[in-house]
């Protein structure tokens, strides 16, 4: 049987493992994927740093065992600065490839094999 | 409340609303005005209450503000001591002649360039004055938003393609401080940086891994900040890639990793944290070293001035970093003082960068012989000020600085390898400054035409005027000096830290299931164990 903190560490693992990934691609878009993946990471992390509980309510007097509320206070505000930033990287990502014709990082391939209009494979 | 009382808060909160009013001004042409009035005032009177934040943490007393009048473990507090009065001080002394020289036209380049300066202010101050690490955080986030808009400021090909590299590093270290800071609550249970520091030397050995490798995640986080090596091969791109304005501005932004870097692993982590204790003290002085070696060779080889002066950043950021990475009172006093100079020094001469750009036409900002500048004899003669600082020649604050940081290191075991660097990075630095000097004034080609108009005096005032502030650090070194020394030793005693903060010197957790006394303060994170003096409520997870 696996224990609930077996599952969370791996899957919190997992994410991360294929977040790096995605932000070692060359593309921005990928790149935008893979903060977005460590963001649900790290928020999950800090939402368990409260202790896994079961039937526990973060309110004193509402239950015989408290779960830990400050958390999950600051796993709120972590989502929002997080959806805050996604946004605005995907604009500055989405106006870096109008502006370069290109949607790899580093601009253009020197080759030119970018055509503007059209976004290159995954490479 | 008098306002007074509410000191604290108010260099956080005059920035904030002075944004949403310049939103709401806007900045369509006809209303430039207004708005370049509105955000110098209020740059202004910020200034006014950093002074008097400055006078007031003079006398030794700690400015605890607790907002929303929650008692400090459990709310958030703003503290005012020395140290943080200082960088508040250095802020508004920075941003005034910064937004000058902006309201010369670079502001009107892009939208809502106040506003935005306004927040970037916002989340410094905010930095400065939090006394609680995800506070920190909260705040470092306010200081970066505003930051990736200010870099794409004025938009172009070469300011899109970094800033996307720029805010993709910049979100992937708010990931790790996410879970540094995660790390850190799990083992200790409080975020207040005062009761962090009673905490920490309880934390036992063995649990005491998590709590240092949250630590030392932070340390990187803070490093990236900073540009401490390895991390700062993304500066020099950047701040070159940004206008001259932002630059400049940009150049406090490091000094914030500095100053985290100071308030976590100097004090909370310092020499009395227990198991943890002087936790990153092996790291930090090999890599101040190889920060300040990197930079200077870094600027050796730069192509254009403003990434020459970005990595001289670089190296200044690493003479302040060995100052506190030798851990001890009079070093953090002469990194303190080296700081105050070295941004100002910094500022000014990326405005600098930005003003002869402008008057050599083709040639620009790249360090190859081009058109007369115009004003040869007026920008040379700053040029020569600001290199003279940075390189620490006497009897600029720069050899004040360095003369203290060499005393402080004398009694240190790496007394050889500090001054072997110092002192190599001082003559590095001069000659990097003075072959970019001969290219842009000696080697002018006198065959082409004069690339640009004269800068009229309300465009090159403000370098002067963050040149003059460089040299009036050096008149005025004594009061300097003796408030730099009072801010390190008020840093390290922890113990009126806390009594101001929370009250008393006992350690209180904010963890509301754990007893007092449930064998040792803390328990690894995902083994939850219900502590002794409760029914063992945690039911069996399916």
């Amino acid at each position: 049987m696996l224990s609930m903190e077996f599952l969370f560490a791996s899957g919190i693992g997992f994410v991360t493992a294929a977040g790096v990934y995605l932000l070692l691609r060359a593309r921005s878009f990928p790149v935008v994927l893979g903060l977005t993946l460590l963001g649900y990471a790290v928020n999950v992390f800090i939402f368990i740093t409260g202790r896994l509980w079961l039937g526990a309510a973060p309110i004193v007097g509402s239950s015989p065992a408290l779960a830990d509320p400050l958390p999950q206070a600051l796993v709120l505000t972590a989502i929002v600065i997080g959806f805050a930033t996604t946004g605005f990287v995907i604009e500055l990502a989405l106006r870096g490839r109008h502006e370069q014709g290109s949607d790899h990082v580093d601009g253009a391939p020197a080759d030119g094999a970018a055509t503007p209009g059209e976004a290159g494979p995954l490479r | 409340m008098t306002l007074a009382e509410h000191l604290p808060v108010l260099p956080v909160l005059l920035p904030a609303l002075t944004a949403v009013l310049l939103l709401f001004i806007g900045d369509s042409p006809a209303r430039l005005r207004w708005a370049r009035a509105v955000a110098l005032a209020s740059v202004a009177l910020g200034a006014v209450l950093a002074v008097r934040l400055v006078e007031q943490a003079a006398g030794g007393t700690l400015g605890v503000y607790q907002l929303g009048g929650w008692p400090a473990p459990f709310g958030i507090v703003l503290v005012v001591d020395r140290l943080a009065a200082l960088m508040l001080a250095l802020t508004s002394a920075l941003a005034l002649p910064v937004l000058w020289q902006a309201c010369a036209g670079w502001d009107a380049r892009g939208r809502h360039f106040h506003a935005l300066f306004q927040f970037q202010l916002m989340g410094l101050n905010g930095a400065f004055v939090t006394g609680d690490l995800f506070n920190l955080f909260v705040f470092f986030e306010v200081l970066l938003i505003a930051s990736y808009v200010l870099m794409v400021h004025g938009l172009g090909r070469e300011r899109l393609r970094v800033g996307l590299h720029y805010v993709a590093l910049n979100l992937l270290a708010s990931a790790l401080f996410l879970v540094g800071v995660a790390l850190v609550y799990a083992t200790t249970g409080t975020l207040n940086l005062a009761d962090l520091a009673l905490r920490v030397p309880l934390v036992p050995a063995p649990e005491a891994a998590l709590l240092q490798a949250g630590a030392l995640l932070l340390l990187v986080v803070f490093g990236f900040k900073a540009a401490l090596v390895p991390l700062s091969m993304w500066l020099p791109a950047t701040y070159a890639a940004a206008s001259a304005p932002v630059a400049a501005l940009f150049a406090i932004m490091t000094k914030v990793g500095v100053y985290a870097i100071l308030r976590v692993h100097g004090v909370v982590f310092g020499a009395d944290a227990g198991a943890s204790a002087l936790l990153v003290q092996p790291l930090l002085l090999p890599l101040a070293l190889a920060t300040c070696v990197v930079g200077v060779v870094g600027a050796l080889a730069a192509a254009t001035l403003p990434r020459l002066v970005a990595w001289l950043t670089v190296a200044s950021v690493g003479s302040i970093l060995v100052a506190l990475g030798l851990f001890g009172a009079a070093a953090w006093s002469a990194g303190l003082y080296y700081l105050l100079h070295s941004t100002l020094v910094v500022a000014a001469l990326f405005l600098l960068a930005g003003l002869v750009a402008a008057q050599r036409g083709e040639a620009g900002d790249t360090l190859v012989p081009g058109p007369r500048v115009a004003q040869p004899a007026l920008l040379g003669g700053l040029l020569v000020l600001g290199a003279a600082s940075v390189t620490g020649l006497p009897p600029l604050p720069g050899f004040i600085g360095k003369l203290m940081l060499l005393q402080a290191a004398s009694q240190h075991g790496a007394a050889v390898a500090v001054w072997t660097v110092v002192l190599g990075v001082g003559l590095l630095t001069l000659v990097v400054l003075a072959r970019a000097g001969s290219i842009v004034f000696w080697a002018a080609r006198a065959d082409l035409p004069a690339g640009g108009a004269p800068a009229s005096w309300c465009a090159w005032a403000p370098t002067a005027l963050l040149l003059g502030a460089g040299v009036a650090l050096s008149v005025f070194a004594a009061p300097a000096q003796r408030y730099t020394a009072a801010a390190a030793v008020q840093l390290q005693d922890r113990a009126a830290y806390a009594r101001a903060v929370l009250g008393g010197e006992r350690a209180q957790s904010t963890r509301p299931f754990r007893a007092p006394a449930a064998s040792g303060p803390v328990s690894p994170p995902l083994a939850a164990s219900a502590p002794d003096s409760l029914p063992p409520t945690r039911p069996a997870l399916p």
